[in-house]
């Protein structure tokens, strides 16, 4: 072994994943033939192979790199999450952009780096790293968005995510400023230290924290901040889009877990209030604004929105049930999207990509499998028992109530009850609705993987909704 | 009179608002746009350089060297998605990044 002044064992992954999607940008700029197929099946064996190097990795509490990186279990759940899901988007979208003629090889390679921006966000442990990880991420989708060259949408939708995404960097990293000014540090565990030594910054710290928080809030597009949101979705091509409603969010709200428990911890009180109008706000925004959408993807953007509202109560209850609970349900729902997203990507009509809902009048009828695992993920999506994403909610609603935040648990049924209305009003187009024009389904072997495993995950918890509970429970408690 | 950490706290909390009004006021041209999230984060700078002065600590001039790098990738990729959107659109007026709304 070479003898190092610091330790790397726990950002092996990382390395791995960095020197990796270089590899394989080199690699495709040097190549002669346009090898998009080719780098992202690299790209998904890669993501898989640095899966396996963080599962064998120590998950025990450890922080290196001069305090800039934390390894730990929740850290190991998250990243694990993060490196499979994000394969399984690559899994979802080559077979998409294959059809539509998006040529551009650096797609994979964006994913790539992408995933390691989110890596190194969720084990951040100072606001300098933490920076780093969200502009490496930012940066990469900000590209995604706009990949689709020849297209005014996709452009369009690349302008105004950049300009908002750099809105939210900025004020970050202005909180992020006012932290450091009166804390004296921008690590994690001395901002705490420093706190609990002189309670008198709390006023400054506070200060800081509110910018920090609502440029956060801008990258999980919690409500008010999630103009950019319907815009985005709709107008990238739809296998970025769904990039951009599985994974991402999830390592902010990893990020904004940690922030809370470790450095803010005591702010609790300042910062409880604040998740809690956002938290609200996303959940009456999702579930009112999208009823009237006939765009699909600008229906799934509220409908992404109304689910970080109800994440949000999770972090506010707090402790390992909230916790546990918010990451229960947003593991739920990213596997539920996956599979939604899929079966979006492989309908047709007229030979162009499905966008209205309308689409998919009797769909029913001449697909019956794909209209069912469709009404399957739905029902899930609306919280109908027994469906996984039933679980979800009934676990988020459970600690609101046991943690005293009964008003929360209140909105959160009520505006799932409205909201259980577009959903369904999907099924209703594909079952009783007349056909106009007719639908092709088009097979794509990966694409089907996926559909498939995101409906054993929503099954599946079905019979056993305990042990991922626990799972998840187990990973917030190495934040305490 | 002697120029303080306020006089510096002052000057860069007025050029990150101005930065912010920049993006939400102005009407007429990306590029202002631009411009004025680079505004926001040269003030994130003046304010982490004058803390890690006032304070005597490092951490905060080598937190701005880090920004200042970002910035750079980040105006370029700005920069880059600006021009696709003009080829298409032939037009960089904020008044025509309209085609979506709901």
């Amino acid at each position: 072994m070479i003898n190092l002044p610091i330790s790397i064992d726990a950002i092996i992954p990382e390395i791995t994943l960095a020197c990796g999607a270089m590899f394989l940008l080199i690699i495709g700029a040097l190549s002669k033939r346009i090898i998009t197929n080719t780098l992202s099946y690299a790209a998904v064996l890669l993501l898989i192979f640095t899966f396996f190097l963080l599962v064998s990795l120590n998950w025990d509490t450890s922080i290196s790199m001069n305090g800039f990186f934390v390894m730990d279990s929740f850290a190991g759940l998250i990243k694990s999450a993060v490196l499979l899901s994000m394969a399984g988007v690559l899994a979802l979208s080559t077979g998409y952009m294959k059809r539509e003629e998006i040529v551009a090889f650096e797609y994979p390679i964006l994913v790539l780096l992408s995933t390691l921006g989110m890596m190194v966000m969720v084990s951040a442990n100072d606001l300098l790293s933490l920076y780093i990880g969200l502009e490496l991420q930012s940066l990469a989708l900000y590209v995604l968005a706009t990949i689709r060259r020849n297209s005014l949408r996709s452009a369009e939708a690349g302008i105004k995510y950049f300009v908002l995404g750099a809105l939210s960097s900025g004020m970050i990293l202005f909180g992020s400023s006012i932290i450091y000014g009166f804390a004296g540090t921008t690590n994690f565990t001395a901002i705490a230290e420093a706190f609990s030594a002189n309670p008198d910054m709390k006023l400054g710290l506070s200060m800081g924290l509110v910018f920090l928080l609502s440029g956060l809030a801008f990258k999980i597009s919690a409500a008010p901040f999630h103009m950019w949101t319907p815009d985005v979705y709709e107008g990238a091509p739809t296998s970025v889009t769904a990039l951009f409603a599985i994974v991402p969010k999830l390592a902010a709200l990893a990020l904004m877990m940690r922030i809370f428990c470790e450095p803010f911890m005591g702010l609790q009180d300042m910062w409880v209030q604040i998740l809690w109008v956002l938290s609200v706000a996303s959940m009456l925004v999702g579930a009112f604004a999208a009823l009237t959408q006939e765009n699909i993807k600008r229906l799934l953007a509220y409908s992404s929105i109304g689910n970080v509202g109800y994440a949000l109560i999770g972090i506010i209850v707090g402790g390992t049930g909230g916790l546990g609970a918010t990451l229960y349900y947003f593991l739920i729902y990213m596997a539920m999207t996956a599979g939604t997203f899929g079966i979006i990507m492989s309908l047709r009509r007229e030979g162009a990509s499905l966008e209205k809902i309308e689409s998919l009048e009797g769909m029913s009828k001449t697909h019956p499998v794909q209209a069912y695992v469709l009404a399957i993920l739905m029902f899930s999506m609306s919280g109908i028992p027994p469906m996984a994403g039933f679980f979800g909610k009934l676990f988020i609603f459970e600690s609101a109530i046991a943690g005293g935040y009964i008003y929360l648990a209140v909105l959160g049924v009520v505006s799932s009850v409205v909201a259980a209305y577009y959903y369904l009003r999907i099924i209703k187009v594909m079952f009783f609705d007349e056909q106009v024009e007719e639908l092709q389904y088009e097979t794509n072997v990966p694409r089907d993987a996926v559909i498939i495993v995101s409906i054993l995950i929503i099954t599946g918890l079905v019979l056993m909704p305990e042990p991922l509970l626990i799972m998840t429970q187990n990973a917030t408690a190495s934040l305490f | 009179m002697e120029i303080g950490l306020m006089h510096f706290l002052t000057l860069a909390a007025l050029l990150f608002t101005m930065g912010v009004f920049g993006i939400f006021l102005n009407r007429k041209n990306v590029i202002i746009i631009l411009m004025s999230v680079e505004l926001m984060l040269l003030a994130v700078n003046i304010n982490f350089v004058a803390f890690s002065a006032y304070l005597d600590d490092l951490h905060g001039q080598v937190f701005a060297m880090f920004v200042l790098t970002v910035a750079a990738a980040e105006a370029a990729i700005g920069l880059a998605i600006l021009v696709t959107f003009f080829r298409i659109r032939g037009s960089i007026a904020v008044n025509d990044i309209a085609n979506m709304k709901g």
